[in-house]
């Protein structure tokens, strides 16, 4: 990305998830989000006096699959280590993370921004514990005049995945961000539910002159929480940063905090005020030694990722941008694979799931794992269309219904009697009635007026409440006039 | 019946328990009334546990009187290391941080011994969150060697030796992070167990430094100690760093025959700072152990001489990690501030002891940014060396054996007022824990009143091999049936 036609963007990304094991990394206290404050706490993630840590061993599966899924290296020998400083936050007053020997090395994904495709680097990824949350009484914070503090979160397992500075637009780091969410779902290590702080992202960004290989001085803006918020925070630091660099002065390297209200980046703490987290290996917990087989094991439970599912679409027949809307989240994409397996055709398929199908769930604001009306269910109503025996026009209003009462199509066709007329002795008769009422339509017709068939047609399927089979009401009135 | 019964083992107690010639309240009475007329001027204990402890003896006398078979250690009175956390029952480390911290759970020691049917009778000082040599630097009291009132009893488990030695409890458990079982052992003529680490649970230890700390047993005899092993040792699941290991029954290696085993005598341990006649005194013992049978010989461990630097790197590093979750928000005392980090720095200010603090700023120091790789990464490859020393070592040698301390037991105040003096005399005890493996300390004699000890020092997990030369040493030597002149008349004149 150029700025202000001087500067290239440099950023990279610190995406911290919280993995959905049932229990804590280092306790068997529920991760379950809400609760009473400090209801799902123990000795140990409260940092009690004599306490220990004991490694969930799911959360170990989860970082290995995820890191598969994002193409890395996993570590052999593996250790935890303790990020020490102060926060009332942190029952321990240090964190117990990962530093030199992560689980996840080096991998990466593809992003593919207005057609042109880019690998993004992965640097690692480590797991750790997340810290509890500060609860402010009062209405802001600055008129708080006291604070508590709920342990609920303490503990519950993250991911922290670290990018490599590869990302030189703003495009190219929300691409990143949703191919990587849409991977961790996919792989169901994590809900991905930033409404909750699920996934949480730090920017480090910096400017140099366009031409230049140098990297310019960054700063990291933490924590924020939806994907909106990063291009607000991004657009405003770039352009901040630019404003610094042409007046001639110099990028304070910082930690700098995002104001949601203000629409502001501000100063966290200075490079001098920066922690020194005092890191070493955590003596509490044996390294940990993950042989080849236990990875292969994960392996052979990873789902078909993204990018694979998008290409069998598109091998089905799907555009490009159809085999994406589709695959853009795992339950829509699981939705249209579960009614592939019950009808064939693809594209027409999808244009239901994209088009009607959606267009429900979503003035219902119902998600489609929880659509009432299942996939099989879809299949059957489509098959019915294929077989003639409702029209697609009908079909959309058996759809609707569907949507009200969980009915299958074929009960509803039944029960409503809407099944196409196909008789055509029934039709003919119909014809001719028709035929009869409109003399002028038929004369128009036979003088060269191809568009008064139309008209004819209407008023067949109008007598036949819609249910003639509109294909045969044509060829049988072309056979009577001709 | 009750007050011949006190200061006997636990085997003995045992049988006149099974043979209902006392009963367990009988026996726990007769305890508290020794700790109310001793520790008065020992201060042993912090917390005595009267109605708990009767309670709990009433139980075992229930079953006595149902006819129930009774294990080894029910109906014991004992008590434990204030660092050990026990359920209701407040822990305060020796510390004003912990003064009034009642623990919500028990430590898997705690709850051994409750299943073994022990009686608890209290919570022993200590040095400040086990930091010390002496028990000076615990924040509520000043616990006296019974040998010598003037004396310290060494540290930190100073208590948990005392009570022993003092006859205040059948046994106690204290802990070992670099000497803090086996240094007051020595001082006060008890026998005392670091075992290997990683046999016994530290879960429910406050800890110090977690990669040397380890809880072990202080008894007056060998037996007793192998059967307190029993009861304690072995793994659990909730602590990472314990073993899974099968438990031998550790009674089985008390034979009184050391014939053909070979015992190295490490020349570094004998060397200068080491008092001329604790040398003499250990000397002596090992001709006992030859007589016995022993094949002894010298041997080197090279790197001795720096162990104690790494120790003081690691154990503070650790501890400067460990000792920070005690800032005034969930727990412990809290100092009033206007702000959080106000009252973090008040809080640890005003509730760490001076030993404490200097630990602390030893331990940040050594883990900041610029000095990790010269200080705390140079002593974990030291701690690798003196590993390798002790591995050569065994390649010949069955056990090792030095003295526990350089000195007997010291004056108050003699080396409080300078910490690195303090610090050199662990320097028998340091390298055992840095090596992981297990040291016994068994009485050997006198130095002008006072008892020594001698450490044994075995392979990892070689505690048999331990208890088998200290029984067998026991069994040959009288120094274990000699007892502190301690009358309630000669005491009462001491002053608190």
């Amino acid at each position: 990305m150029v700025v202000a036609n001087k500067y290239e963007m440099v950023c990279g990304l610190e995406v911290h998830v919280e993995l959905q094991t049932k229990t804590k990394i280092f306790c068997g206290c529920t991760t379950e989000f809400g609760g009473e404050q400090n209801t799902h706490v123990c000795p140990v993630c409260l940092g009690m006096p004599g306490a220990l840590p004991v490694l969930n061993r799911e959360v170990v599966n989860y970082a290995i699959k995820a890191g598969l899924a994002l193409n890395c290296e996993i570590a052999e020998f593996s250790k935890f280590d303790r990020k020490n400083y102060f926060y009332p936050d942190l029952s321990k007053n240090y964190q117990t993370s990962q530093f030199d020997l992560p689980i996840c090395g080096k991998g990466g994904l593809e992003i593919e921004v207005d057609g042109e495709k880019k690998w993004i680097g992965i640097t690692r990824a480590h797991m750790e514990e997340d810290a509890g949350k500060l609860v402010h009484s009062g209405e802001t914070i600055t008129t708080s005049n006291a604070s508590s503090v709920d342990y609920n979160r303490a503990g519950v397992p993250l991911l922290e995945i670290v990018s490599e500075p590869d990302m030189r637009s703003i495009p190219e780091v929300l691409a990143y961000l949703e191919k990587l969410v849409q991977i961790l779902e996919y792989t169901e290590v994590s809900d991905c539910r930033m409404e909750q702080g699920s996934v949480r992202f730090d920017i480090n960004v910096s400017l140099r002159p366009i031409g230049s290989t140098d990297l310019g001085i960054r700063t990291e803006t933490k924590n924020l929480n939806s994907f909106s918020s990063v291009r607000r925070c991004m657009e405003y630091e770039v352009a901040r940063q630019a404003r610094v660099l042409d007046a001639g002065e110099k990028v304070v390297q910082e930690t700098r905090t995002w104001d949601e209200g203000q629409g502001v980046t501000l100063t966290l703490r200075s490079k001098e005020e920066a922690h020194d987290y005092r890191y070493f290996p955590e003596p509490d917990l044996a390294p940990l030694v993950i042989d080849r087989e236990w990875v292969e094991g994960i392996r052979k439970t990873l789902p078909e990722l993204p990018d694979a599912r998008r290409a069998r679409l598109q091998e089905l027949g799907l555009s490009a941008y159809d085999a994406g809307v589709i695959t853009q989240s795992k339950a829509l994409s699981d939705y249209f694979d579960a009614a592939l397996s019950h009808y064939g055709d693809a594209k027409t398929l999808a244009n239901w799931v994209m088009g009607d199908v959606t267009r429900l769930l979503n003035s219902n604001q119902c998600g489609v794992v929880d659509s009432p009306i299942s996939a099989t269910q879809l299949a059957e109503l489509l098959g019915l269309i294929e077989k003639g025996t409702i029209s697609g026009k009908i079909a959309k209003s058996v759809l609707e219904e569907m949507y009200s009462t969980s009915k299958d199509a074929s009960t509803i066709v039944k029960e409503k009697g809407l099944a196409q007329i196909s008789d055509e002795g029934a039709l003919l008769g119909i014809i001719d009635e028709v035929i009869a009422k409109n003399p002028q339509s038929v004369e128009d017709y036979r003088a060269g007026k191809d568009r008064a068939i139309g008209f004819l047609v209407g008023q067949i399927m109008k007598a036949t409440k819609g249910q003639a089979n509109p294909g045969l009401v044509n060829k049988l009135l072309k056979e009577k006039l001709a | 019946m009750e007050s011949v019964s006190i200061g006997k083992s636990i085997s003995e107690l045992h049988e006149l328990l099974v043979h209902k010639d006392i009963s367990s309240t009988e026996l726990t009475k007769a305890y508290i009334k020794r700790i109310q007329s001793v520790d008065p001027t020992l201060q042993a204990y912090l917390t005595v546990l009267e109605e708990g402890a009767l309670a709990q003896a009433a139980e075992v006398d229930q079953k006595i009187a149902q006819g129930q078979a009774l294990k080894p250690l029910e109906g014991i009175p004992m008590a434990l290391k204030d660092n050990m956390c026990t359920e209701g029952i407040r822990t305060s480390c020796a510390s004003k941080m912990l003064d009034k911290f009642v623990p919500p759970y028990n430590a898997t020691v705690t709850e051994r011994l409750r299943a073994a049917g022990t009686i608890l009778l209290g919570k022993l000082n200590m040095d400040e969150f086990a930091m010390g040599s002496s028990t000076e630097n615990s924040y509520f009291a000043k616990t006296r060697n019974p040998w010598n009132l003037e004396c310290v009893p060494g540290g930190s488990s100073g208590g948990s030796a005392v009570a022993v030695a003092g006859d205040e409890a059948a046994f106690t458990l204290g802990s070992d992070t670099g000497g803090s079982i086996r240094q007051p052992a020595a001082f006060c003529g008890v026998v005392g167990m670091k075992p290997t680490y990683g046999a016994v649970s530290r879960l429910g230890l406050i800890a110090f430094a977690s990669s040397l700390d380890q809880i072990g047993p202080f008894t007056k005899t060998v037996k007793d100690n192998a059967l307190v092993m029993n009861a304690i040792a072995g793994y659990d699941p909730q602590d990472s760093t314990s073993v899974p290991y099968e438990t031998p029954d550790y009674t089985k290696f008390l034979v009184n025959d050391i014939k053909g085993l070979k015992i190295g005598i490490p020349r570094e341990y004998f060397g200068e700072g080491i008092e001329p006649e604790v040398a003499k005194g250990i000397q002596a013992g090992i001709q006992t152990l030859i007589d016995l049978g022993a094949e002894v010989g010298e041997c080197s461990l090279p790197h001795t001489e720096y162990a104690i630097p790494a120790y003081y790197l690691i154990a503070t590093a650790e501890a400067s990690s460990n000792l920070a979750r005690y800032d005034g928000v969930r727990y412990g005392y809290r100092a009033d501030s206007n702000d959080v980090l106000g009252m973090f720095k008040k809080t640890r200010a005003e509730g760490f002891g001076q030993e404490v603090k200097r630990r602390i700023m030893l331990g940040t120091y050594a883990l900041s940014s610029g000095y990790y790789d010269a200080y705390y990464l140079k002593a974990q490859k030291v701690r690798t060396l003196i590993k390798q020393d002790f591995d050569k070592a065994f390649e010949t040698f069955d056990v090792l054996l030095s003295p526990t301390a350089p000195t007997p037991a010291f004056k108050f105040g003699e080396k409080s007022a300078d910490p690195l003096a303090m610090y050199l005399s662990d320097i028998t005890t340091v390298p055992i824990n840095l090596a992981g493996i297990p040291a016994i300390s068994v009485p050997a004699g006198f130095v002008n009143g006072l008892p020594i000890g001698m450490q044994l020092m075995g392979k990892a997990f070689g505690e048999g091999s331990l208890y088998r030369i200290a029984y067998t040493f026991e069994q040959n030597t009288n120094y274990h049936t000699l007892k502190p002149n301690l009358s309630g008349e000669v005491l009462t004149g001491g002053s608190r």
